[in-house]
């Protein structure tokens, strides 16, 4: 994809709240990812929340602080990457807003947004890599974040990646793109229809007759998997990583 | 105001099987039907040239509101400006009282929605009937509209018949052909016997001073042609520079809107009856009003003024598709309306619609018009937030105030995320928590909780 001389030696893991505190074998999946990519991992310690809940509540001045704290934690970062599409979607689109009255720190974190990457992305856009040899036997359906794919533009790229997991099919529901109803403090502003709209994902998951669902967003696998059992379904939830890096059979 | 919330409002609509089969059907013939239709042509070209049109428009719009109002004055037709809903209404009654008018029928019209027109001229002592099916059966029914385009599409055709039986005294079988041709033949009536019609306008084409309205019934041409008065309601919002312009916007909302090419029938009104023509009305009247719109200009809302009304943004919507029209509890619904209600009505009453979103940005890739509505939702969210006095609980924001300085400061937040595990734990069964105590309640309501891992991975990071 990219010429041998720029291509990335360093990464920085932004591993998010809930990665960090909910799936953080889906952390370490990624840094093995990353570490047969040829590429050298770090993970800035001082790194936490990148704000989301408090920007989308309407509370910006809370997520510049936020943000600031994001810039200096990962400022010397050459790669910035997440497995969690809404947080990279967060500070490439919406962090620049929130410094129109700083032209020049707007411009650090215009550069920083551009240096941040979703997993997959970076895997296959920028490294080129579609193939990391792995094996897992499923009848498998894929969700896509609303921030992966209408904020990043990113459809194809986890697809190329499922179709390299030998023994695994891929049986797509209908409009994988419709929202699951997580939608960050969404969920429990507005529970009822949050649970709705769950309801309706619920459904098109189950006509496919997968057993598993594949995700890349921690916020939508929290509420897929917190829906599915509640209704005692024994379908698994599992983000891609964990797959590509063999951790799940 | 009604005092329940939004998501006590939804519930109902969510029980509501009916309801919900109605809004699942409708709204994915919108969308296969939008997505072909849009299909045939180029699309993003045709969308960022309307929305020049309408910024266009919007940025000089006292210049070309002035050059409509000169145009369709020059056309014969009596001008009157209104600031808002009462004063609109008020020039309406008066139209009709020096016109002796008893009788009054309607084509649709959203702008009359939103003034309650239909209650003034009834206040007044003058009938009004809806000649829009879907209107005529929610005016029957004694409803708001559900959805901008179709606005009974919350009810069966057995509840409609039900409606009828009612208005008529009579018993409706609940067959389509029977309904259809009885609703035909009052609404004939109605056509004949009214001395003014009222209709709202798709657009008002500055440059001839023409009136432009869509419909798929032919119910606009009766209203427009036969009474003797007619009297159009236009936005301030709707004006368009050119017929090239209408070209293009004319191929973009009928595709958004139902998936059609082109609605059945597009009217171009140029004035009343002139000497030596057949038909139409002695008298037409023009009633430009603002009603706060003319409040947006110059703010980020302003772009929301580009909204031509085609309702793709509900089409697409995930909440919409769940809760209906009604949840909404305001005249304009769906993404758009979460956007114009508060921003011209204000927060302090409707700070909760802009919550009414998970923030999915399907209304922002369907709108024809490209207008930014998931940034206008959460500039809503802020101006209520960060706003003096604020409508936002005092407990929420002092919440996320600690929480921008903790979320800071690394010991607190690896501090706080250990009292958390420990405190969920007591609540998990199976590794998971079916029931959670407030604030996490909210979230246990809908689904099960995850626990949090016992070893999160910046302590699994040192081990690597």
């Amino acid at each position: 994809m990219i010429a041998e001389t720029s291509r990335p030696h360093r990464v920085a893991l932004f591993i998010t709240c809930l990665g960090d505190l909910f799936y953080p074998q889906v952390g370490e999946a990624t840094v093995r990812l990353l570490r047969r990519a040829g590429l050298t991992v770090g993970f800035p310690r001082r790194q936490t929340c990148c704000g989301q809940p408090a920007y989308n509540s309407g509370f910006h001045h809370v997520t510049r602080q936020l943000a600031e704290h994001f810039v200096n934690v990962f400022d010397n970062a050459e790669y910035i990457v997440t497995p969690f599409g809404s947080c990279a979607a967060l500070v490439k689109n919406e962090y620049p807003h929130l410094f129109d009255d700083d032209p020049k720190l707007r411009e650090r974190v215009e550069a920083l947004g551009r240096r941040t990457y979703e997993l997959t992305s970076f895997l296959v856009d920028v490294l080129g890599m579609d193939d990391f040899g792995a094996t897992f036997a499923a009848r498998a359906t894929y969700h896509d974040g609303c921030h992966a794919y209408r904020g990043l533009g990113i459809y194809d790229a986890p697809r190329r990646l499922l179709a390299h997991v030998r023994g695994l099919d891929l049986f797509e529901m209908g409009s994988p793109v419709w929202c699951c109803g997580f939608g960050g403090t969404f969920s429990v502003r507005m529970p009822d229809t949050s649970g709705a709209i769950l309801e309706e994902k619920i459904r098109r998951i189950q006509a496919t007759g997968a057993d598993v669902v594949v995700s890349t967003e921690f916020g939508c696998m929290m509420n897929i998997a917190g829906g599915l059992a509640r209704r005692g379904l024994p379908l698994r939830v599992i983000h891609l990583a964990s797959i590509l890096a063999g951790d799940v059979r | 105001m009604s005092k329940t919330t939004f998501d006590e409002r939804a519930r109902s609509a969510i029980a509501d099987e009916t309801l919900q089969r109605a809004l699942a059907r409708v709204l994915n013939r919108f969308r296969v039907d939008r997505d072909i239709a849009l299909g045939e042509v180029d699309t993003l070209r045709l969308r960022q040239r309307a929305r020049e049109i309408r910024d266009e428009a919007l940025s000089h719009l006292d210049q070309y509101l002035a050059q409509f109002a000169d145009n369709a004055a020059r056309n014969g037709a009596v001008v009157h400006w209104a600031a808002d809903a009462a004063e609109a209404n008020r020039i309406a009654v008066e139209i009709a009282q020096s016109h002796s008018v008893t009788r009054v029928t309607k084509a649709k019209s959203m702008l009359t929605e939103e003034i309650g027109l239909n209650h003034a001229l009834e206040a007044a002592g003058i009938s009004v009937v809806e000649t829009d099916l879907g209107e005529w059966i929610i005016q029957l029914a004694g409803q708001r509209p559900a959805h901008i385009l179709g606005p009974a599409l919350n009810l069966t055709r057995t509840q409609v018949a039900q409606v009828f039986a009612r208005h008529l005294g009579v018993f409706v079988p609940d067959d389509i052909p029977t309904m259809t041709a009885l609703a035909r033949r009052e609404l004939r009536a109605k056509f004949l016997e009214a001395e003014m019609g009222i209709s709202g306008a798709n657009f008002a084409l500055a440059e001839t001073g023409t009136v432009v309205l869509l419909t798929n019934e032919g119910n606009a041409r009766f209203v427009t042609g036969l009474p003797r008065v007619y009297v159009a309601m236009v936005g301030i919002e709707k004006v368009v520079p050119t017929w090239q312009d209408l070209a293009v916007l004319l191929t973009l909302l009928p595709r958004s809107a139902t998936g059609q090419r082109i609605t059945t029938y597009v009217n171009l009104i140029n004035g009343p009856r002139r000497v030596g023509e057949a038909d139409g009305p002695d008298k037409m009247h023009l009633i430009i009003v603002d009603n706060g719109r003319s409040g947006l200009l110059g703010t980020p809302y302003q772009e929301a003024l580009r909204c031509i009304r085609c309702s793709a943004c509900l089409n697409v919507c995930p909440v919409y598709q769940e809760v209906g029209g009604f949840t909404y509890n305001a005249v304009y619904v769906g993404p758009i309306g979460a956007v114009l209600t508060p921003a011209i009505q204000g927060l302090a009453r409707y700070h909760e619609l802009p919550h009414a979103s998970s923030l999915c940005f399907a209304c922002r890739e369907a709108c024809p018009v490209m207008i930014d509505l998931p940034r206008l939702l959460l500039e809503l969210r802020r101006q209520a937030a960060e706003g003096q006095p604020s409508p936002i609980g005092w407990m929420e924001r002092l919440g996320f105030r600690l929480f921008g300085w903790g979320a800071r400061q690394t010991w607190l937040y690896e501090l706080a995320a250990k009292i958390g595990r420990f405190a969920l734990r007591r609540f998990a069964r199976d590794g998971r928590v079916p029931f959670a105590p407030f604030p996490l309640s909210r979230w246990t309501r809908a689904r099960d909780f995850p626990v949090l891992d016992p070893r999160p991975f910046r302590e699994r990071w040192k081990s690597q």
